[in-house]
């Protein structure tokens, strides 16, 4: 199945994209996606345990199962706002 | 009104979003860029939103708001992109018949959108060096 992933702020920055499609197995949850972000980037595995997941628009867990055309999300600690 | 822009906000959208003939009150949050973090001097702030989920998640904030208070008339307004000092950041406005349920709903909204809604600052500073904060501390220098 093919999803969509996006990726905001440090996220964005370090991978150097803002999203990308990724073509997936049947039976794939939002952890395959960050497994296979880590390959490429072992350093966000020390991310990991501030950041969210959303899959459509809706915060999600790591098990989280996908399906074709989702569109899921890397979500930082967020800081909309003012520190007021 | 739940929006994510990229234009200059002045408060009047929220305000003329929420007015109501059976409104006693009117409580309007200006968020504004402030020239220092903890005393290091900012030159200019940047921010990223995630647009179609934050203003899901800003309705959601309104419903609850609903479900507290019995409050309906909640708008919110976010800008995106590189902000001066001084410019506005976030404006809510919140009409309710009696000012104290408004001020209260007004401040949870405030406090939920910081939670909830997925927005990002960079502060730049004046040193030169720049930083994706998270609300206790710089969560990543650029």
């Amino acid at each position: 199945m093919k999803v969509t992933v996006k990726y905001f702020a440090v996220c964005h920055e370090m991978l150097n994209r803002s999203e990308e499609e990724m073509q997936l197995p049947e039976g794939s949850t939002v952890k395959t996606i960050l497994k296979q972000l880590e390959e490429e980037w072992p350093e966000i595995a020390e991310f990991y345990e501030v950041m969210q997941m959303s899959v459509n628009w809706e915060y999600a867990t790591e098990d989280t199962e996908l399906s074709e055309g989702d569109e899921v999300a890397l979500i930082p600690p967020v800081t909309g706002g003012t520190d007021v | 009104m739940f929006k994510i822009t990229d234009k200059i906000i002045t408060g009047s959208e929220v305000r003329e979003a929420v007015e109501a003939p059976d409104a006693g009150a009117i409580v309007l949050f200006l968020g504004t860029v402030r020239n220092n973090t903890d005393g290091r001097a900012v030159q200019h702030l940047e921010y990223e939103a995630y647009p179609p989920m934050a203003e899901k998640k800003m309705a959601e904030i309104a419903q609850e708001i609903s479900d507290k208070w019995g409050i309906h008339r909640v708008a919110m307004i976010h800008r995106v992109g590189k902000l001066e000092i001084g410019e506005v950041s976030v404006a809510v406005a919140v009409a309710s018949p009696h000012r104290k349920d408004g001020f209260e709903a007004c401040q949870y909204a405030m406090n939920r959108l910081k939670q909830i809604v997925p927005i990002w600052k960079r502060e730049v500073w004046t040193d030169g060096d720049a930083g994706w904060v998270k609300p206790d501390a710089v969560f990543f220098e650029t």
